[in-house]
């Protein structure tokens, strides 16, 4: 195989971890062999589901008509609410979520039926012909209308600490105002998927596309009316999921699993890309007021917050997530006094589920826009505000509003560093001096931070299992309970394992995340994944690794603490033997090679009564400077360079660990700039597919990307080999390009009046905004 | 009966439905399943496959191509290319390896489409350059990376250190397709019928024939009814393998452009004459719909956001339509009468668009706007063909797409710019009069109030451009 002259390098290639090694499936993705679900080839008489959607948003079903669907080309069974034999309901934490409809429409795109015929297309096609009637009920459709309402899928959770009046009345200034941010479709490229087989023991194999195997075992496990151990779901790999395939991946397994289970045959399930859209959740949009108090010198004094998460029609993970926007909604600012409240508004939609950041983002979105409305009124460079109101040491400004100390100040130094990588002050004089001169092109800069809490706020989620087998030619085996889903957790983890026990990468294989390998697993989510199953694997490769110690200074006659792994080799002394010896030197004198690993996250706990706790291990932490230019008639805006630094400890690996950040932060753009959700009067999801919903494509990509690893800063916290999550932080860096493009709307105003941008800032939004300054100019005049 | 090359193996096909697509084809027939169905609507790219063809001058010409939108009996004649072809005895092509060793990769779904939008590049261009880049991979969306590693790849894969091993001697290749290309194509498949007349001539009996099939002319929307609507089609003719449809003769007078000219095609003489089309060409679908797409198709959809027909319409274009042996020339201003419907009759097609040459004192300029630059559909696309004496306008065309039910010209707006002198307040009685011309709709690509605006800042731009350059003008000039 031919090789760049670049990566011939001896240490690359050992693979241990904190090398940039590639991807493990790297070649299988470019040659096409990478297997997906649906690329998966199933017996000859394999069947296939295709659901039947709603085409209201809210209504009782007054009859649904399936004979024409029944006894369409190639039908062999039809499914609806009444044929399933366990629970009807897959609510994944709370209920509310039908697996089919059951009587009432909850959602326009919700599944009706289920029919089940030997071509994808034949279901397809027959799933168009059922004859259903509604009588619609009216919809709550606004966000606004049903906060005002108190329409909510669960209560409203509060943080607040200090006293809010005392502060507002002794700030120097004042402010109020509103902010919507939109809502994100996943579109991971692979859609949902799952193909069910039915065992000879009357259980059921599912091959999924999730995050969660272990949620997608139980639910179809109590679909089907089965114990646990008789469901297995196995994962190879997703084509992305993006939190879209967490508890969304679980409907089309239950309905596969259910179409097996009736028929005894093998059933795929793949959604068209439209009805994807239309029938899995989204990252929830948000509504916000607020009233914060500041100085003149850009100091907050007290922050008044509602956070209206829109959960759409049932609560799904809605309370973690908008618990989560209120745990972000200081981002990396110390709030004196706070009153912060977390709506979960329903809306007759679909509902609303995990995407990257998991409410972070819209938390920390709705307080940098207050960031740059305060900067604005007491004329402040808006990094300038930042930094002013950064955590720190000094002060006794180290608490944040739910009562956990920041024990690491990473933020004000790391933003010294870029703004000073970045040039950003020079930048911004030079940028002032072409907007001057510029009558239609405008541009814009802006420095964002970041501080992302790492951890699933929900406690017990916080852990994981992994198997590890050596064999006895030396080649292991490595299993655990998280999910390949693009990010590189399989490499990281097995790089793991391979410094643990100083092996070649090359002999580890890392088999497809499985049910019956690993048990009682978290969803791979919350950027946790190589946090808890790296740490689980090591225990495991520790336990093996101690068993083989013990026998090594046994059999040399030396003490274990003069046994060493190094480079494939185990020394016992002046002895050595290779790994591989050892292994079948072991197995002959009945050593155990196999080993079961777990790990549960130390320190974190949260008293929701009290809102006030330690929810997160550690914080993460990262900056990014975006530079824009906006053409003021059209509204239309180019990114033209990114300058990020980000906080991911002691990197495990800084290929994978760029390769999220930079992903993440495009992604943040996209969910801020180009992608936007239009759902129509009747509660149709307009933008249902790429060709109306448009996420960033390549040019989006500035021709100027330069991306740092924060170096020298290990975590504090004994993570793994003191690394970092990496998995969402990076999504949030994309708010500095939407500050960017009101940076640059702001300088038709010379900065003294704030443009309102709320998010996705479109270039109609965009435009919209520009108008307002120049009438705010005009007024001037 | 259908032939083409499998990479380097004869492949034919009798008995099919049409109505298949290439991408099920390959997946659902042969289990060749590295070919990803991302949006089966040709919007997202993981389906690019390329296909190789023997063009007018006997070269072999790579082309990537959406899968997902692509009938079957499109490949009559071509060689096909997918991810599996590229490999050869475990050495992968520079294009796989650069990706490889960027990390171009993440959940791998959309990296075989990169990868054949890749070869294609590879096989085109000889020298990584990044406009040029970036126009081959507008097509492809990925989710994961943020696309920097797959630039890099892009770059990368020149690096003769991955020097490619050589493909299958392309002589035998060109051979073998010229052979197969003489040969007839028609298919036959759940009673429905595929013809691809090799003629004009014989595409117009044929039509007269079958008065009800639908025209394949690049297919790159008619593919949506059967992979969106899932409807199908009784009989589908193929305009693309007419020899005659597929050429461009310049005359003294005009170009005149074979209805069945992909834009990729058409683009070096269009661009001869109108270099400020650049913009919109390259913004116009993406490469792999540039390269099926055809210049016929885009008129006779009659979309109302179709990118080509307000440019022609500014260029005065006119369409020669042909019904059995009849002909007639329309101007392209009376071709369109309502929403996607035309003056075309039963058996009529259009066989020719004439496209009168620029005059030197024409001041043209063709503006797209949409949410996204690359790959969008437009919002609002404008084109104006100003014929100027020194400052002053004589004649304006002027023609919007996305703001009417049908590409149409602004005649109140034209009116209020002729025999103007082309200044700030001439301007803004041309923009005013834009509120005689039209009363767009609001959707979810955008409000009626932003259409109406942006369509007289184009035309503010327009003015400005007179004198500022582009990249003062244009956020476009910067990547």
């Amino acid at each position: 195989m031919r090789r760049l002259p670049q990566a011939r390098n001896s240490r690359a290639a050992a693979g241990l971890a904190g090398h940039p090694l590639r991807h493990e499936s790297a070649v299988g993705h470019v040659t096409g062999q990478a297997s997906y679900v649906d690329d998966r080839r199933g017996p000859a008489d394999t069947l296939y589901a295709y659901p039947g959607l709603s085409s209201i948003a809210r209504g009782n079903i007054s009859s649904m008509d399936l004979s024409a669907v029944q006894c369409a080309p190639g039908v062999v069974d039809v499914i609806t609410s009444n044929d399933i034999p366990g629970h009807r309901d897959i609510g994944a934490v709370f209920p509310g979520d039908p697996l089919l409809a059951d009587g009432e429409v909850l959602f326009y795109g919700q599944v009706l039926f289920v029919v089940v015929a030997n071509s994808q297309l034949a279901a397809r096609r027959a799933a168009r012909l059922a004859q259903v009637e509604y009588a619609p009920i009216d919809s709550h459709l606004d966000v606004e209308e049903a906060l005002a309402e108190a329409y909510f899928v669960r209560p409203t959770h509060r943080q607040s600490r200090g006293d809010l009046d005392r502060a507002q009345a002794a700030a120097d200034k004042q402010l109020t105002g509103e902010f919507h941010s939109g809502g994100q479709e996943q579109m991971y490229l692979e859609g949902q998927a799952a193909m069910a087989v039915p065992q000879d023991d009357g259980g059921m194999l599912v091959y999924a596309s999730t995050q969660h195997p272990s949620e997608g075992q139980k639910l179809v496990a109590e679909v089907l009316n089965l114990p646990m151990s008789k469901v297995t779901v196995d994962v190879r790999r997703m084509g992305g999921a993006f939190g879209g395939k967490e508890t969304n991946a679980n409907q089309w397994s239950c309905i596969a699993a259910l179409a097996a289970h009736r028929s005894g045959r093998s059933v795929k399930l793949r959604l068209a890309r439209a009805d994807d859209f239309a029938a899995t959740g989204k990252r929830h949009p948000f509504f916000s007021r607020y009233q914060v108090a500041f100085d003149n010198d850009g100091t907050i004094k007290g922050l008044d917050l509602e956070l209206a998460g829109n959960c759409g029609m049932s609560p799904d993970l809605s309370d973690a997530i908008v618990d989560r926007a209120m745990f972000h909604a200081d981002n990396c600012y110390f709030l004196p006094a706070a009153d912060i409240r977390g709506h979960r508004v329903r809306t007759d939609t679909v509902s609303h589920t995990a995407f990257r950041g998991f409410g972070g983002p819209q938390g920390m979105l709705a307080m940098e826009n207050i960031i740059e409305q305060v900067a604005t009124a007491t004329g402040l460079d808006p990094l300038d505000v930042r930094k002013r109101n950064f955590y720190s040491a000094e002060d006794g400004r180290d608490t944040t509003h739910y009562g956990q100390k920041i024990e690491q100040h990473i933020i004000g130094p790391l933003v010294e560093r870029l703004e000073n990588t970045a040039n950003y002050r020079a930048r911004r004089q030079e940028i002032s001096a072409f907007n001057a001169q510029s009558p239609v092109l405008k541009r814009g800069l802006a420095l964002t931070p970041v501080k992302f809490g790492i951890s699933f706020t929900v406690q017990h989620l916080n852990q994981a299992g992994a198997l590890l087998h050596v064999y006895t030619d030396g080649s292991i085996q490595l299993n655990h309970g998280g999910t390949e889903m693009g990010q590189g957790l399989y490499t990281k983890v097995a790089q793991i394992v391979a410094s643990e026990l100083q092996v070649d990468m090359s002999r580890i294989t890392c088999t497809s995340t499985r049910t019956d390998k690993v048990p009682n697993t978290s969803p791979t989510a919350a950027s946790s994944g190589s946090d808890l199953n790296g740490m689980a694997a090591r225990d495991a490769a520790r336990k093996i690794k101690s068993r083989l110690t013990t026998f090594a200074a046994g059999h040399f006659g030396v003490s274990e603490s003069e046994v060493v792994f190094e480079q494939g080799e185990v020394k016992a002394g002046q002895e050595s033997i290779s790994f591989a010896d050892l292994a079948q030197l072991a197995y002959l004198q009945r050593i155990s090679l196999s080993a079961t690993g777990f790990y549960k996250t130390p320190k974190i706990h949260y008293n929701r009564d009290m809102a006030n706790g330690r929810p997160f291990f550690y914080y993460a932490y990262g900056a990014a400077v975006s530079e824009v230019v906006v053409d003021t008639l059209t509204g239309e805006y180019r990114l033209l360079q990114a300058d990020i630094c980000q906080d991911v400890g002691q990197s495990l690996n800084p290929a994978l660990d760029i390769g999220q950040i930079e992903g993440g932060f495009i992604q943040g753009m996209g969910w801020l700039t180009s992608e936007e959700l239009i759902w129509g009067e009747d509660g149709r999801l307009q933008t249902a597919g790429p060709a109306s919903y448009k996420i960033p494509a390549i040019s989006d990509t500035p021709a100027t990307l330069n991306v740092e690893l924060l170096p020298d800063s290990p975590n504090t916290e004994a993570t793994i080999f003191h690394s970092k999550a990496v998995g969402e932080p990076p999504l949030m860096l994309g708010i500095s390009v939407w500050a960017a493009i009101r940076d640059a709307i702001g300088s038709l105003a010379d900065h003294r009046a704030s443009p309102a941008l709320n998010a996705p800032a479109t270039p109609e939004r965009v435009l919209l905004a520009c108008a307002d300054m120049q009438k705010f100019m005009e007024r001037q005049t | 009966m259908i032939t083409f090359l499998l990479n380097s193996i004869e492949h034919r096909i009798d008995d099919i439905d049409p109505n298949t697509t290439v991408l099920d084809y390959l997946r659902d027939h042969l289990g060749r399943t590295g070919t990803k169905e991302g949006c089966a609507s040709g919007d997202c790219g993981a389906c690019t496959v390329v296909v190789a063809r023997v063009s007018a001058d006997n070269q072999l010409q790579y082309r990537s191509i959406n899968a997902c939108i692509t009938p079957i009996g499109s490949l009559h004649g071509q060689q096909l290319l997918t991810v599996e072809d590229l490999a050869a005895d475990g050495d992968l092509h520079p294009a796989q390896e650069a990706m490889v060793e960027c990390h171009g990769s993440q959940c791998g779904f959309c990296t075989p489409g990169f990868v054949m939008s890749l070869y294609a590049h590879y096989q085109n261009h000889a020298q990584p350059d990044r406009q040029e880049i970036l126009e081959s991979l507008g097509g492809n969306l990925c989710r994961c990376t943020g696309y920097r590693p797959i630039l890099d790849a892009a770059v990368a894969m020149y690096d003769p250190a991955l020097e490619a091993t050589p493909d299958q001697p392309p002589h035998n290749v060109r051979g073998t397709l010229a052979a197969m290309a003489q040969v007839p194509a028609d298919l036959k498949g759940d009673n429905h019928r595929y013809f691809a007349p090799q003629s004009s001539a014989e595409l117009a009996a044929l039509y007269l024939q079958h008065p009800d099939a639908r025209l394949v002319a690049g297919a790159t929307d008619l593919s949506l009814e059967l992979t969106q609507s899932l409807a199908t089609i009784t009989t589908l003719i193929h305009t693309g393998r007419a020899t005659d449809l597929t050429d461009i003769q310049e005359t003294s007078n005009h170009l005149d452009i074979g209805a069945a000219v992909t834009y990729s095609d058409s683009a070096p003489l269009l661009l001869h004459q109108w270099p400020e089309l650049h913009e919109l060409l390259e913004r116009l679908g993406s490469k792999q719909i540039r390269n099926q797409g055809t210049i016929g198709g885009n008129i006779g959809n009659a979309s109302p956001i179709g990118d080509m027909p307000p440019v022609l319409l500014a260029l005065n274009a006119s369409v020669i339509l042909r019904c059995g042996k009849q002909r007639r020339s329309v101007p392209l201003d009376t071709f369109f009468v309502g929403y996607r419907r035309t003056v075309l009759g039963k058996g009529e097609f259009i066989e020719r668009i004439h496209v009168p040459r620029r005059h030197a004192s024409t001041l043209f300029r063709a503006y797209k706007i949409s949410k996204r630059i690359d790959d969008d559909i437009s919002t609002v696309c404008g084109a104006f063909a100003l014929d100027m004496d020194g400052d002053r306008v004589t004649s304006a065309r002027i023609a919007y797409g996305g703001m009417a039910e049908i590409p149409r010209r602004a005649h109140y707006c034209e009116d209020a710019l002729r025999d103007k002198p082309l200044t700030e307040a001439t301007i803004n009685a041309a923009v005013a009069a834009l509120a005689e011309d039209f009363c767009p709709i609001s959707d979810f690509r955008a409000s009626a109030d932003y259409r109406m605006q942006v369509a007289g800042n184009l035309l503010r731009r327009l003015q400005l451009s007179h004198n500022l350059p582009a990249q003062q003008l244009q956020v476009t000039h910067y990547a």
